[in-house]
């Protein structure tokens, strides 16, 4: 069973490798500057709830956007916040004109960006979490992809917020290592996400698929399905960065990510006609289904290495309750080291998922340096991440919701 | 419709195959090593213990006991057991050769077991000689702690000589030993000075039984004096 899981691994990374390695278009990189160009409308729509802290500087962030004023608008969507949201928002929006301001009951992330959707008739829209700052030059680096007429939607590339802690340097070579990800599946088109944090809509994508749904509180997730199943194209732009602020506990992390991954198995099983379906492309055949198992092969793997340190950790005390403390330095010898073709396999992995990381890092800052983010990554992740897998697994069995906090 | 590039996928399921076959071939290759190498200690050991009798041999003539280093000799068969225990908890080095080496192995220990007592009576030497008897196959969670122990020892005693067998072990000579000795069936069990002690043995016990482990200095010395 490993050895069929270790090679649908290996597969997927050599695939991602092979998909690297193919012919780059630069095109849209070189239109950047292009001052003669006419820039499109645009519409951002800010849903808050509970965001007095961190909504602040995600507006400022946006009014510091390097875009055509005249063609830029934002709307701020209080959707019954109960703290100090609204008029910490209400402040801003004496100053700044641009920004409308729109409170509303209690109803879900996608309700506000429903009503954001229909309060503008702005030829793009756009979404824009209200723990999120936007780079200032992402639009003009995005909105060249729709010169191409085929192509429905553009999504960024997200980076941490002055991450502080353990847990968000861990995020933080996460969210680079998804660059790279995003930037490989958007070449083999197959984005399963338009995430929250700037994801750009050709406005028609709404008008003819429908508004955004609760979809298991994935609402990012499952307009990227319903759009791939309609056969619109989703590209990425690697290099329009948005930071967003990363959870900075484990308990909050787990929730999120229980969030995103019972979010994903809901909406692949909502989407399961995609699957294996050669009209669906490389995302109905390959990576949506790959997507879904690694989470069972992740589980197995992550079980398997967890149960052997367990194992030893427990001949350690077996041995010291038996002998006693006795330290003696390691002595090196080939023979004990583990050669047999599992681990040769396995080790080859880690090293394509190193790889991955690093061509992230220089994708999202541009150099690859060893750096602490990825030291608590490679350390922690896999002892955290079952986790949050096994009970959204369990969600999904058991239909349970998977909240947002 | 979204295009499929099935040369792609052909293509990476030959980069992938071919990667798999090539770690199943070094993990071959390194594994064959590890039991040649296994091989070649024995072979070692083998005409080390060859020596060891004729020079025995030789001496009995002259009704001499000169010095013969035999520590070294102790070393090699406690690193060939550990080599064997290794090779015997993974799967992919072949089972049957193992198992062959490991039948090997005990010969090697009896012989040099053997050669010991004849020294003993010979030189008037006082080796310290524990033989440990463990089982693989039946559920012995104390065999575990009892080679814990004894390996304790062995690092604390380099003039200690741990001479270890499998119980179940599928040979002649170790049955002989078994019923000789009357060892009992359960395990581990170890016996000292010719006594058989069956059940898990601390450290503590084990130099309340042997006084004179205690007695003698921490380096490695000759086997006479």
């Amino acid at each position: 069973m490993l050895y069929i899981f270790i090679f649908v691994g290996l597969y997927f990374q050599i695939f991602l490798l092979v998909t690297l390695l193919e012919k780059n278009n630069r095109f849209f990189e070189e239109k950047l500057g292009d001052k003669q160009r006419k820039w499109p409308t645009i519409n951002i729509t800010v849903p808050c709830f509970n965001e007095e802290n961190t909504v602040t500087e995600t507006i400022l962030s946006l009014l510091n956007l390097d875009y055509p004023k005249d063609k830029l608008s934002f709307i701020v969507i209080d959707d019954g916040s109960t703290d100090n949201t609204f008029n910490v928002v209400k402040k801003l929006t004496e100053k700044y004109s641009q920004i409308k301001l729109i409170k509303k009951e209690n109803g879900g992330k996608h309700t506000a960006l429903n009503l954001g959707l229909r309060e503008n008739n702005s030829e793009l829209v756009a979404g824009l979490d209200a723990d999120s700052f936007v780079d200032p030059q992402a639009l003009k680096r995005m909105i060249p992809y729709f010169d191409d007429p085929k192509i429905m939607a553009v999504t960024p590339a997200i980076r941490i917020h002055k991450p502080k802690n353990i847990i968000q340097f861990m995020q933080k070579a996460e969210y680079n290592f998804g660059i790279l990800g995003r930037h490989l599946m958007a070449k083999i088109d197959a984005i399963h996400v338009t995430p929250g944090p700037l994801s750009i809509f050709r406005k028609k994508v709404f008008d003819n698929l429908g508004e955004y749904k609760h979809a298991h509180n994935t609402e990012d997730m499952e307009i990227a399905f319903r759009m791939q199943e309609n056969g619109y194209k989703i590209a990425n732009c690697s290099n329009a960065f948005v930071y967003t602020v990363a959870p900075s506990t484990i308990r909050k992390l787990h929730v999120q990510r229980v969030r995103w991954m019972s979010g994903f198995l809901k909406n692949c099983l909502d989407y399961r006609h995609l699957f294996f379906k050669k009209k669906y492309g490389n995302m109905g055949v390959f990576t949506l289904p790959f997507s879904f198992i690694s989470i069972f092969i992740a589980l197995y793997v992550l079980g398997t290495i967890l149960y052997n340190i367990g194992h030893y950790i427990i001949e350690k005390i077996i041995k010291m309750n038996t002998i006693g403390f006795n330290f003696s330095l390691p002595h090196f010898d080939w023979f004990f080291v583990n050669t047999e073709s599992i681990s040769i396999l396995a080790l080859v992995t880690i090293i394509f998922t190193i790889a991955f990381i690093f061509i992230g890092k220089k994708m999202a800052e541009g150099n690859i340096k060893l750096s602490r983010d990825i030291f608590y990554f490679i350390l922690f992740y896999s002892f955290i991440s079952p986790f949050w897998l096994t009970k959204a697994v369990y969600n999904t069995i058991t239909s349970k919701v998977s909240p947002w906090r | 419709m979204p295009k499929i590039n099935i040369k792609k996928y052909i293509l990476v399921f030959l980069i992938t195959t071919i990667i798999f076959f090539t770690a199943f071939a070094i993990s071959q290759t390194l594994n064959d090593r590890k039991i040649n190498e296994i091989r070649a200690t024995a072979d070692k050991i083998s005409i080390d213990i060859l020596t060891l009798e004729t020079q025995f041999e030789l001496l009995q003539e002259t009704s001499s006991c000169e010095k013969i280093d035999g520590s070294i000799l102790t070393d090699e068969l406690n690193s060939l057991a550990d080599k064997l225990s290794y090779a015997e908890s993974h799967n992919e080095i072949d089972s049957q050769e193992v198992s062959q080496l490991k039948k090997y192995y005990s010969l090697l220990e009896i012989k040099d077991f053997l050669l010991i007592k004849k020294f003993q009576d010979k030189c008037d030497i006082r080796p310290i000689i524990i033989v440990y008897f463990y089982s693989n196959k039946r559920n012995c969670d104390d065999c575990q702690r009892q080679g814990y122990v004894l390996t304790s020892l062995r690092e604390q005693y380099p003039q200690l000589r741990v001479y270890t067998f499998d119980y179940d072990l599928d040979s002649s000579v170790i049955k002989t030993i078994i019923s000789l000795y009357e060892i009992g069936n359960q395990l581990p069990a170890i016996m000292i000075n010719d006594k058989v002690y069956n059940g898990f043995q601390s450290i503590e016990d084990i130099e309340k039984k042997l006084p004179s482990l205690t007695q003698v200095t921490h380096t490695s010395t000759p086997l006479s004096d």
